[in-house]
């Protein structure tokens, strides 16, 4: 009970928040003789049921009542496992929480992708029905790209960023409980879709589709808006903790790539998530308030759902890829044995491609009817933002030019990523060019590229990130042979899966389909087997970070011997980081200086928090 | 902006994150009207049905406006220690908006006879109404919060930053509606 107890309370005032909101209050308007259509009672059931949800799992208790006058209760700060089940602030714990929340949301993707690709072996019906597959590959998309969004800067970006810049904490720790505790509802909202009929409009949630599909597509809508509320409120918290919790000495100059990545995603994401929520809740007014926004038969416009979707949705891929090249080129650093090969350029890219991404997002709409004039535009600006994208890379290579490297299994997933990324990159080209993207535009060319550039490259990252770290996290050391065999068996596994669908798109294999000419079969069973090896291929990488952490040998302060700080405490960190806030002196990658340091801890710096 | 603040003291340190915070809270906020904004001129131009009642737009952007002035002259009021001043115009404040959501509600009676939601210029009117009414709303409660935080003395000189926070969020609010006036009255 000590441990359950609050997600417990939480999940029974939802409920009845839920009741209230939904059921109930349909019921009293009904009665008055209103009319309160279903998809109004489930969206206000499910808001009304997250705040009671949020209440339960400790908000009220730690944070709310002081609202209203009352004294607030504490838990005691070193609970055990208590603390991962409740309205936590440490942001060590919520690193863990989003880590492991989205690593489990990242399997129950994956394991739909399987279905999808079971479906897909042969032409024809297998297993599932048309809408079936209609709504599996609608949730594997929306699933996905909320992993995406937020396990490298939720997870990773919690843990990491306030002990690389010397902090105790966040800036606003209660906030960041409250991102991570608003995650939890989003899941069961997007699963409890299925129960009202799912919805069939994949990911992008396009209408006229969306504004006249089942009620399920209400409870996707609800659960993006809340998803996107957590991570304008995370975003927020990331820069004003990188703006102003910074150790003394802590320069801009100084911070680790890692923590500039997270800075330049959050720039992005704390406005451009705005332009989801409006596009979304457009769709909602649509169906719940009978409006016409996009609804064809009252005069909508759904291009212009378009436009706004992907004045966010464009630059979401940036807010996924760029902690990723933060995640990779800090493992490339550290592992290379040399300072970043062009610290200051990647700065400037990182910041470029915050301000590039947001005037790309019509080269989504070449296709869409759209204004012709936009096309030229937004064909420029797209292949200009390689131009940051590259710079990048030619850091990451250089780096490796000039380091000796380690090739421990960290170090082996960077390196996938320099490759997996290269090719997304590449083939993005053609489908920023007008001429050819008419052509490739929903075949499943647009499929293999945005799966090198978000699996390939984040996820490689990802995978790069979490074996770099996870002996910072645990404390335990991860098995070393278990992870270059994960990496060798996920690594050819992904790109066999991947690169076949180049060749499937150009021969007119359309994408988000449940059935395709025989014609194309054989490329399709070559992809499916090559899909489940790769789906196979994280069950050593479970197996690994599960039984490591429970029996794993303990790991040391610094395995790596790396220069930053938060290897420069013990494995895990304290409550609150540092005994005092460190003094930073230097440059953050001080490999090949003997007698140069980065920092300088256990001085009391005697600053104020 | 967050109540929650209400009874603890910030250091100054976190009177600057808070403030910052704040800040970027708003300019979030901006971007979710700002679509709203554009969705009205891709959408429709800036074509507006004649039925609008102008006097009834023009008024309650004027009530609007002076609130602004009484929200502000609360936070002078209690940076000085003025407690009965900072009441006073609270209550104002809280009162204006009162004014201002009677008046969007006999708007948006008219409205669903002349421009219904399922019109396009409807479409466009309720939601944008409909969407910063809601945050009069919210301003209203947070300032009826710091109203009661206030009168048991929980504000004094430099220790004040809950009412700075709604006041601030209370100016932006109205810096929307002068974003929205033109865009739903004025153009076209």
């Amino acid at each position: 009970m000590r441990v359950t107890g609050p997600v417990l309370k939480g999940l029974l005032y939802g409920a009845v928040g839920y009741v209230l909101g939904g059921p109930v209050l349909a019921a009293v308007v009904r009665a008055a003789g209103g009319s309160f259509p279903f998809d109004l009672e489930l969206a206000a059931g499910s808001v009304l049921g997250t705040v009671g949800w949020l209440a339960g799992v400790g908000m009220w208790d730690v944070w709310a009542r002081g609202w209203f006058g009352l004294p607030l209760r504490s838990w005691p700060e070193d609970d055990g496992v208590a603390r991962y089940f409740r309205f936590t602030t440490d942001h060590k714990v919520i690193g863990i929480q989003y880590l492991v929340t989205f690593l489990g949301l990242l399997f129950l993707g994956g394991a739909l992708a399987m279905l999808m690709r079971w479906e897909l072996m042969r032409p024809g019906m297998q297993l599932l029905t048309l809408n079936g597959f209609n709504q599996v590959m609608s949730l594997h998309g929306i699933i996905m790209i909320a992993v995406a969004v937020a396990i490298l800067l939720g997870g990773l970006g919690n843990y990491c960023v306030p002990l690389m810049i010397g902090a105790h904490d966040m800036a606003f720790p209660r906030v960041n409980a409250l991102s991570y505790w608003l995650t939890p509802p989003v899941a069961v909202m997007l699963l409890a879709s299925l129960l009202v009929g799912g919805w069939d409009s994949g990911w992008t949630a396009y209408p006229p589709l969306s504004t006249v599909n089942a009620p399920g597509q209400v409870l996707m809508i609800v659960a993006v808006v809340i998803f996107g509320l957590s991570s304008i409120l995370g975003g927020i918290n990331f820069l004003v903790t990188i703006a102003r919790m910074r150790a003394p000495g802590m320069t801009w100059g100084r911070l680790p790539i890692f923590v500039w990545s997270v800075f330049a995603a959050s720039l992005l994401s704390f406005v451009v998530t705005q332009y989801l929520a409006a596009s979304l809740l457009m769709v909602l007014l649509d169906r719940v308030a009978g409006m016409s926004y996009f609804h064809f038969a009252r005069g909508g416009t759904p291009v212009v759902y378009q436009q706004l979707f992907w004045f966010y949705s464009h630059p979401a891929v940036y807010i996924m890829i760029v902690p990723a090249f933060g995640a990779a080129l800090e493992v490339i650093t550290h592992f290379a044995r040399t300072p970043l090969y062009a610290y200051r350029w990647v700065v400037g890219a990182f910041l470029g491609i915050v301000g590039l991404s947001t005037i790309v997002w019509a080269h989504h709409n070449f296709t869409s009817g759209m204004p012709d004039w936009m096309h030229a535009p937004m064909l420029a600006t797209t292949e200009a933002i390689s131009v940051p994208t590259g710079l990048v890379f030619l850091s990451a290579l250089g780096t490796l030019l000039r380091g000796r490297l380690w090739l421990r299994t960290p170090m082996l997933f960077a390196l996938a990523w320099v490759w997996n990324f290269l090719i997304g990159g590449i083939t993005g080209i053609f489908n920023a060019d007008v001429a050819t993207d008419l052509h490739l535009h929903d075949t499943y060319f647009v499929v293999a590229h945005f799966h090198y550039t978000i699996m390939g490259g984040e996820i490689f990252a990802l995978l790069a990130a979490v074996y770099y770290w996870y002996p910072k996290i645990t404390g335990r050391m991860y098995d070393e042979r278990l992870g270059r065999l994960h990496f060798w068996w996920s690594f050819l596994a992904f790109n066999a899966t991947f690169l076949p669908m180049f060749w499937a798109g150009l021969h007119g294999m359309n994408r988000r389909i449940a059935d395709y000419p025989a014609a194309l079969g054989s490329v399709n069973l070559w992809t499916s087997l090559a899909a489940f090896l790769l789906g196979a291929s994280f069950l050593v990488f479970l197996y690994n970070f599960v039984v490591s952490w429970v029996r794993g040998p303990r790991a040391e302060a610094n395995p790596w011997q790396a220069s930053t700080l938060e290897w420069q405490v013990p494995s895990p960190p304290p409550v609150e980081n540092f005994p005092a806030p460190p003094a930073v002196v230097g440059a953050p990658y001080v490999y090949g200086m003997p007698g140069v340091r980065h920092a300088v801890l256990g001085a009391a710096g005697g600053s104020e928090r | 902006m967050h109540p929650a603040e209400a009874a603890g003291r910030l250091s100054a340190h976190e009177l600057q994150n808070a403030r910052l915070g704040l800040w970027l809270f708003i300019v979030s906020e901006a971007a979710l009207f700002s679509a709203f904004i554009a969705a009205r001129y891709l959408n429709l131009g800036t074509s507006r049905p004649e039925e609008l009642n102008q006097l009834l737009g023009l008024g309650i952007t004027g009530v609007l406006l002076l609130s602004s002035l009484t929200a502000y002259r609360a936070e002078t009021c209690i940076a000085h220690g003025d407690r009965p001043g900072f009441l006073r115009n609270v209550l104002w404040t809280v009162l204006l908006a009162g004014v201002f959501l009677v008046g969007v509600v006999v708007e948006w009676g008219e409205g669903f006879h002349y421009f219904p939601p399922s019109t396009r210029y409807g479409t466009s009117f309720f939601s944008l109404t409909g969407l910063h009414g809601l945050h009069v709303l919210s301003g209203a409660v947070l300032l009826l919060g710091i109203y009661l935080h206030g009168r048991r003395g929980r504000y004094g000189p430099g220790e004040y930053w809950p009412v700075e926070g709604v006041v601030k969020y209370w100016h932006f609010v109205d810096v929307a509606w002068v974003f929205i006036y033109p865009t739903l009255y004025l153009v076209g």
